[in-house]
């Protein structure tokens, strides 16, 4: 399980995310996001003034907790349906180019 | 040079549910592919997942089974990856906050306890499943969503065999909580392991590799063999060894270095924004708590100090929880649960096997096995005609009192019969009695198998055994006469 890159660092390595998420950028593109995600970055860093030593991280904005459902099966979609979504199937599955290990 | 082996193992293992971690779809193996699926499955754009109950709960009580702190406040984290069998391209996982820490499993090591440490148990949700054609791969979703528990344990594990012992121990503890069916033939356990080897006398640990997706424990086992050695043997021959993942190729009995994916273990996991956070009180742990069912190592010494059958049959009968619940049942209506045991053990279990039964379902309750017991332990019946009633209670049940009566097999215990018997049985063999007379002992066997047959089974073996040793000796006299 490696850290999140992002949290040590300043800046976000732009080219190296949007490979992650498989982005193809130009290099204007890179910098022109570079300059806009170092502007934001800048401005959410303005939290570390404060004290936070005692303040646990927020993951969630709202105070709702426990929404669970009963293990009961509902049906979901058919197989025509799914397929029909597919750009390409075979043997009602989705076909992707050959998975190589 | 001497090397030690350090292995960490994380085992994905299926939770049994009905239907998904997130949505309504069926869980159910086996069904015609994308037939269980749905738009949150599917990962469709604006489809909200909701979190399993039932799923919550068993993984917390798989924590408590194996001593595992619960975290009050647990939440999961969205794990990006792009792979075909991943609808989403993330996988909803549990990352800093999962919801057991910590725990062990105790395992048998040469003949002593060894306990492995556990790390943590998170919960995530299951992929598709791929299939190989020609030319192309299929992806089938019916597998995506189902709950996964992954349990992972501290590098503390020192050779092949203690991790197969480890999954083994893991495994029935598994079944003992009712969680997981752990049916290996259905993917329902999933094992990667890391392992590593250094120099005896060197502190800090060797480069490890990482072996992924080994569905059977004799995969495990065989996989960390062989990269065992060729760990070892690498570094022997001044070579060095890679953090890599590799895979088990069952066929040749190898393992290979997968072709390594770039950044792949760059997961940039962040809170799940569609989840909130699961939140479990003390009063429910508690609760879940009080209700565990016994560690199957516990129940093993507890049958040795309660009932006082051997370590061994402790051993044979806790292997499986309902066959443990069976002895106890009929051993708490006995004076004699070694003779439970025994039958359990013996024939109960020969004759399940052979008719695939399930001990559960079957016709001979455990009141009549102690009855059958009684029987034999008060001489009512010899052992031959308990083995009859056996047979007869493990098809069509009943009590073992009414059928002894039915089949009139109540043991022959009035010696004057018995001496008819035997005066007849040495009337009829007399080649066996001058065989004996010429000094072999075994021909008096012969005699004795030869009155039970005049018996029909039924004479009391010992009486009878003790009254032709006198005739036997009468008889000698009168021949050295
Ligand atoms: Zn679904």
């Amino acid at each position: 399980m490696a850290d999140l890159k992002m949290t040590s660092v300043d800046k976000i390595d732009v080219a190296y995310v949007a490979h992650l998420a498989r982005l193809f950028l130009t290099d204007e593109e890179i910098r022109t996001f570079q300059g806009q995600l170092d502007h934001v970055v800048a401005y959410v860093k303005k939290i570390n003034e404060l004290d936070l030593k005692n303040v646990e991280p927020t993951s969630h904005a709202v105070m709702v907790q426990n929404v669970f459902r009963e293990d009961v099966v509902k049906p979901g979609l058919s197989v025509e349906q799914v397929m029909s979504n597919a750009p390409a199937t075979i043997s009602d599955q989705f076909q992707v180019p050959k998975i190589v290990e | 040079m001497k090397y030690l082996t350090t292995i960490g193992l994380e085992v994905h293992v299926q939770l049994r549910t009905q239907s998904k971690m997130f949505c309504g779809c069926s869980s159910e193996f086996g069904a015609e592919p994308n037939t269980h699926v749905c738009p949150v499955c599917l990962g469709y754009p604006g489809a909200m997942p909701v979190m399993n109950r039932e799923a919550v709960r068993k993984t917390i009580i798989t924590g408590l089974m194996i001593g595992s702190k619960i975290n009050e406040f647990s939440k999961f984290d969205r794990k990006s990856y792009f792979y075909p069998d991943m609808p989403k391209n993330y996988q909803i996982s549990q990352y800093d906050k999962p919801l057991c820490v910590g725990g062990s499993v105790d395992i048998d090591v040469d003949g002593g306890i060894k306990r492995v440490a556990v790390t943590r148990i998170h919960l995530e949700e299951d992929v598709g499943k791929n299939m190989h054609f020609q030319n192309t791969s299929g992806v089938d979703f019916n597998r995506a969503g189902i709950p996964l528990m992954e349990i992972v344990s501290e590098p503390e594990i020192s050779s092949p065999e203690e991790a197969f012992a480890y999954l083994l121990a893991l495994k029935q503890i598994l079944l003992y909580a009712g969680v997981s069916d752990c049916n290996l033939e259905e993917g329902n356990v999933r094992c990667d392991v890391n392992c590593s080897v250094r120099q005896e006398g060197q502190n800090e640990f060797g480069t490890k590799t990482e072996i992924k997706n080994l569905n059977t424990f004799k995969g495990v086992l065989n996989a960390l063999k062989y990269e065992v050695v060729r760990q070892v043997e690498t570094l022997e021959s001044g070579g060095n060894i890679c953090q890599e993942t590799r895979r088990w190729d069952v066929d040749t009995g190898v393992t290979i270095a997968m072709r390594s994916k770039e950044y792949a273990h760059d997961y940039r996991y962040f809170p799940e924004p569609d989840l909130v956070p699961v939140v479990t009180t003390r009063e429910q742990i508690e609760e879940l708590q009080s209700n565990l069912p016994e560690l199957p190592r516990y129940r093993r010494e507890r049958f040795v100090k309660e009932y006082g059958i051997p370590e061994y049959d402790a051993a044979v009968l806790t292997a499986d929880m309902s066959v443990a619940g069976y002895f106890e049942q009929a051993a708490k209506l006995s004076s004699n649960p070694k003779a439970i045991s025994n039958w359990i053990m013996t024939e109960m279990l020969r004759l399940l096997s052979e008719k695939e039964l399930d001990i559960r379902t079957v016709m001979i309750t455990p009141s009549a096995l102690a009855g059958l017991v009684k029987l034999t332990d008060d001489k009512v019946i010899n052992s031959n005609s308990a083995k009859e009633v056996f047979a007869v209670l493990f098809d069509k049940g009943g009590d073992p009192n009414q059928i002894v009566k039915e089949k009139g097999l109540i043991q022959v215990s009035d010696s004057g019969a018995i001496e008819k018997f035997i005066e007849q049985a040495i009337a009829d063999n007399p080649k066996s009695v001058a065989d004996y007379l010429s000094g072999k002992e075994v021909a008096a066997k012969h005699i004795l198998g030869q009155v039970m047959k005049l018996s029909r089974g039924k004479a009391n073996p010992q009486l009878v055994g003790a009254i032709l040793e006198e005739k036997l000796k009468v008889e000698k006299q009168k021949k050295n006469g």
